[in-house]
């Protein structure tokens, strides 16, 4: 039987606030245990939570960029379940009424556009950590991320694979970051995924019973997550088995699912609307300032960078994953005058470098300003490609600007044919053989002639004017 | 001087005929005398008590004394108070000493009234009777084996023994008023938000507000003067301009239209609190006033809708009390949900859990729609029966209570005919009305009885006003138990 | 309707308050009473009517986003259960 997998994900992200959702507690990441644990955080008797404009903001900005409807009046519901990192014993949350609601998300995945439907993103309060490390066989409680602002990114059942799923994940954790409402730090936890996984015949209508892994931090532990889930399930289905619904850990080192022990309770969460908040009006006059205030956006800025820079639509994509990347392109491709040459010079020299060092784009010692200069030194054919690539690594180690690089190690490309030809000479003397060859009617003895007269030349020769000269001699 | 009011005490103050530490102290002896056998009070602290009266004597000697600087009053012990052991009259903050101070405790200290104590209350406010405190029934000065009503029976009773010259108390369905009406005592719960719910430890917050207890109007609207004004930490606060509630205090009640509802004076009312409640009405129109019969059709229903909204809300407003940050924790368990159900079911007394499983259960699924759904929707029907009400009438009035103050003990094992005390208190909650309890008479028995007041949103100062010409004309607010 | 024992004991497990099989009964028994006051609202025709929520038609205030807190640690903890290396302890908690 051919299979059919359907994947839904659920995706926490911290917005970027300085303070709280409902109190003043600063939400920086790293601080010793409780120390940013206020009053309200760990629920003293008495207290009451007030509502952050900045994470209302964050909401309404996400709304916009998705093409989803912002509800004029949302409301806040209390989510009641007893842990001990939720010191209220309830979770502030948005049920019956959410913020946002009916948005889109476009992807690309194995080459095909598709569209993902967000079904609505809501905003609620983080909950804390429990630690595990032994304290005499007790849990250590540490309530710094309590309240932390949230938008739960919830989207339909749209994804029939992990590929389009890692795909979705990615486009929405450019969007977010790039909006700036999360700084889309996995590692700390600040974009979180929660997949719904469940698998189907092809061709059947009904979706098969779903399974919920809990917490991916990474796409690569996405990917491997929705694999072995989808295989599991498949598997047991055909071996006569049955599919119960379930939360589910991924452990990485195992690259298994498991059954959470502590949701193995049947939860009722007796939602109601908080008494103490509420609800949530947005003005339109404040709407229509968010959008004024909103970035160009990764899909309408690809289709411009495909449209004034004649880039593919691959290239587009690749070139605005983050806002940082985009904007650097689009400075080295202005200082040039040159977009295709500045885009390969973008995805392949300068991303390879930063990858090999781990480093942000942001973080580049090289700037769009030099690497700009230096693809018009290109252009204007004082440098080869490869001379090039030899200016870029003196840019990265930071030896000075191109023009100064160019002539501190004499890297201008040679435009004197007098003295070519006296190396052209010299090394068809040296290279009997490979003449030989070449009259002999073996065409890679003439690509050998070639290579020893750039070597020669140190580089500096231009391959073109060798390739004719050569082609003159060997007549 | 324990039967002077708070502006007469202001003026010795004032005069330095007597200072403040000189009050508090005068105060704390007769606590000392007579608290044991009233147990109006959980916590008495003579060392702050006096500290707080000396920075208040300090306070008027550089000159920045305000309208009541020095008077010491008390606190309903649901306020946290920095410092102060606060237990909301539970076994489960037996131990906690609360980090910070409650909104109004804050006011009040900015003012310069000390406090004379944390006074007695119905567990988390969940009572009519003040027999649910871990700490002991608190007794009625006017008869020791009743109750002083609840849940804020100490603060009722220690005005009424004039153990305090007044006292904060909280109204979740009638907790300021029905005590007042029991102990013949004047107190008053404000329109809802206009007094700040932070730090006032929370039983159901959508009708929770508190509000002052005294030996008469006049003190109420000089206390609630202190006590309103926006806060910014409480969601619900709202931000009002800030009124003067003694303003209309003299003014005369010539054409005030008194609302009647006829639903208030029927069956299930005491024959001598009606008859009283009458003699009112004619006391009032001698004065002017004019009644005017009126409807609250829906307001029978009152009682049921309560009975969900209260326990829906607290059953999770007390999910907080899980002995993990403060308060108790069981001292044995196996595991971690063992050490919840032994901590909460050590923690909380009988009525607080009873209370606690109602809210869970109409909130559980399957039954959210027709218990909690049905209130919220019957409780918008009996608040537009006061906005047609409104129309025709000034000002609201009936019996406080159908009865007056049962013996101890005597509702104890039937929490439904407990709940009926609440009767006529509770719509005013659910409307986020105001409402006050004054005296108006006793019962054969020489118990005091209460007349209830509902005004409009907002109409605080001619509901004191409305009560400030009946104390002028009658003197049953200044009657004090005698057998002390 | 009423409640069985079953259901108290349901709902407390969900409120996380221990009780006995005699104890479940007797609460039984008074829950019963209660709801039985309580179902005078079912015979209400309520369609249409939009359910009330708070005491006043308003509308949330939002705070401008600024740390205004500092740190009350020691303060807070001094009255907890039990804390370690700033941590409040619990049994251990299993996922």
């Amino acid at each position: 039987m051919k299979w059919e997998t359907v994947i839904g994900l659920e995706v926490h992200t911290q917005l970027a606030t300085q303070s709280k959702i409902f109190s003043g507690s600063s939400t920086a990441f790293g601080a010793a245990p409780n120390t940013q644990a206020s009053a309200v955080d760990i629920a003293l008797p008495g207290v009451l939570p007030v509502l952050n404009k900045g994470a209302v903001e964050c909401a309404i900005r996400f709304g916009l960029a998705v093409g989803a409807t912002l509800n004029r009046v949302n409301v806040f519901d209390r989510k009641n379940y007893f842990y001990p990192d939720l010191p209220k014993g309830y979770q502030i949350s948005q049920l019956a009424k959410p913020i946002v609601e009916h948005g889109a998300l476009k992807i690309v995945a194995d080459g095909e556009e598709k569209t993902i439907r967000i079904t609505r993103a809501h905003m609620e309060e983080d909950a804390g950590k429990s630690l595990h490390e032994d304290f005499h066989g007790m849990t250590g409680i540490d309530l710094n991320r309590a309240g932390t602002p949230l938008l739960e990114i919830v989207s339909e059942p749209d994804m029939r694979s992990s590929a389009e799923a890692v795909a979705y994940a990615r486009a929405l954790h450019t969007l977010v970051t790039w909006i700036g409402i999360c700084d889309g730090n996995m590692q700390e936890g600040s974009f979180r995924v929660d997949a719904n996984v469940s698998v189907r015949p092809v061709g059947q209508q009904e979706f098969g019973t779903r399974r919920e892994i809990k917490n991916l931090n990474s796409f690569r532990f996405l990917q491997q997550a929705i694999d072995y889930e989808a295989r599991w399930q498949i598997e047991t289905l055909e071996d006569g088995g049955r599919i119960q619904q379930a939360t589910v850990l991924f452990d990485p080192d195992t690259g298994e699912t498991r059954m959470m022990r502590s949701k193995e309770e049947a939860h009722d969460y007796r939602y109601f609307p908080d008494p103490d908040l509420l609800p949530v009006r947005l003005d339109e006059s404040w709407i229509e300032a968010v959008r004024a205030a909103l970035p160009e956006l990764p899909a309408a800025m690809q289709a411009r960078f495909q449209r004034e820079y004649g880039v593919s639509a691959y290239d587009a994509a690749v070139l605005t994953g983050s806002r940082a990347l985009a904007a650097y392109f689009e400075a080295v491709a202005q200082k040039s005058g040159q977009p295709k040459l500045a885009a390969n010079w973008v995805m392949g020299e300068l991303t390879a470098a930063l990858n090999r060092s781990e480093l942000d784009i942001a973080q580049s010692p090289v700037s769009a300003t030099q690497l700009g200069a230096l693809i018009s030194r290109i252009q204007d054919g004082t440098l080869s490609g490869k001379l090039a690539r030899q200016v870029f690594e003196g840019l990265w180690e930071g030896a000075g600007e191109v023009d100064a690089i160019i002539a501190a190690r004499g890297l201008t490309q040679m435009s004197d044919a007098g003295e070519l030809e006296t190396i052209v000479d010299a090394v068809l003397a040296a290279n009997q053989k490979s003449v030989e060859e070449f009259r002999a009617g073996k065409e890679k003895a003439f690509n050998a002639l070639v290579g020893q007269v750039m070597k020669a030349s140190r580089g500096r020769a231009n391959p073109a004017q060798v390739n004719d000269l050569l082609k003159t001699k060997l007549q | 001087m324990f039967e002077s009011s708070l502006s007469a005490l202001a003026a010795r103050l004032a005069a330095k005929d007597v200072s403040s530490r000189e009050l508090a102290q005068a105060w704390l002896d007769r606590i000392a005398a007579l608290n044991p056998t009233i147990n109006a009070f959980i916590t008495v602290d003579p060392g702050r008590t006096l500290a707080e009266a000396a920075a208040a004597d300090a306070m008027r000697g550089a000159g920045r004394a305000g309208a009541l600087t020095g008077v010491p009053i008390a606190h309903k012990d649901i306020f946290c108070t920095d410092g102060w052991l606060t237990t909301c009259g539970s076994k489960m903050l037996s131990n906690f000493v609360a980090p910070y101070d409650a909104h109004v405790i804050q006011r009040f200290k900015a003012a310069g009234l000390p406090s004379l104590g944390k006074t007695n209350m119905d567990e988390f406010a969940m009572g009519s009777s003040n027999e649910t405190s871990f700490y002991g029934a608190v007794k009625n000065p006017w008869d020791p084996t009743r109750v002083p009503g609840g849940s804020s029976g100490g603060a009722a009773a220690s005005v009424a023994a004039r153990l305090s010259p007044a006292a904060t108390g909280t109204d979740t369905g009638g907790s300021i008023r029905q005590p007042a009406a029991f102990t013949g005592i004047t107190g008053l719960k404000p329109t809802y938000g206009l007094v700040s719910r932070y730090g006032m430890i929370a039983f159901a917050s959508s009708l929770d507000q508190a509000g002052p207890m005294a030996k008469s109007a006049e003190d109420c609207a000089l206390l609630l003067n202190v006590m309103t004004g926006f806060d910014p930490n409480d969601s619900t606060s709202l931000d009002r301009e800030k009124e003067d509630y003694a303003r209309d205090l003299d003014r005369p009640l010539a054409g005030l239209r008194i609302g009647l509802p006829k639903e208030f004076f029927a069956e299930g009312l005491d024959g001598e609190v009606a008859a009283a409640v009458d003699t009112a009405v004619n006391e009032l129109k001698k004065l002017g006033a004019i009644p005017v019969e009126i409807s609250l059709a829906n307001s029978r229903l009152a009682i049921p809708v309560y009975y969900v909204l209260g326990p829906a809300e607290a059953s999770s407003n007390l999910s907080r009390f899980d002995g993990v940050r403060y308060g108790h924790r069981a001292p044995e368990y196996t595991d971690l949900n063992d050490m919840y159900a032994k901590t909460r079911a050590q923690g909380f007394g009988a009525e607080v859990k009873r209370r606690i499983l109602i809210g869970t259960y109409v909130l559980s699924h399957g039954y959210y729609d027709a218990y909690y759904l049905q209130a919220q929707k019957i409780r918008r029907l009996i608040a537009d029966d006061f906005s047609e009400a409104f129309k025709v009438c000034d000002v609201i009035l009936g019996p406080t209570t159908p009865g007056t103050a049962f013996r101890i003990g005597e509702n104890s094992d039937d929490p439904v005919r407990m709940y009926l005390n609440d009767l006529y208190t509770i719509p005013a909650n659910l409307a986020g009305l105001p409402g006050m309890s004054l005296p108006c008479g006793f019962d054969s028995g020489g118990l005091p009885i209460g007349l209830q007041l509902v005004g409009n949103h907002f109409c605080e100062a001619r509901m004191l006003n409305v009560a400030h010409q009946y104390q002028r004309a009658t003197d049953w607010h200044s009657r004090m138990p005698t057998n002390l | 309707m009423s409640l069985s024992t079953d259901d108290v004991k349901r709902i407390a497990s969900l409120a996380r308050i221990e009780i006995d099989d005699t104890q479940a009964q007797a609460t039984q028994a008074q829950l019963n009473t209660i709801f039985g006051l309580i179902a005078a609202m079912q015979a209400v025709n309520t369609a249409g009517i939009e359910p009330m929520a708070h005491a006043q038609e308003v509308f949330q205030r939002l705070r401008e986003d600024a740390v205004t807190e500092a740190d009350h640690r020691d303060a807070f903890q001094a009255i907890a259960p039990a804390v370690e290396n700033g941590l409040y302890l619990v049994p251990r908690v299993i996922e």
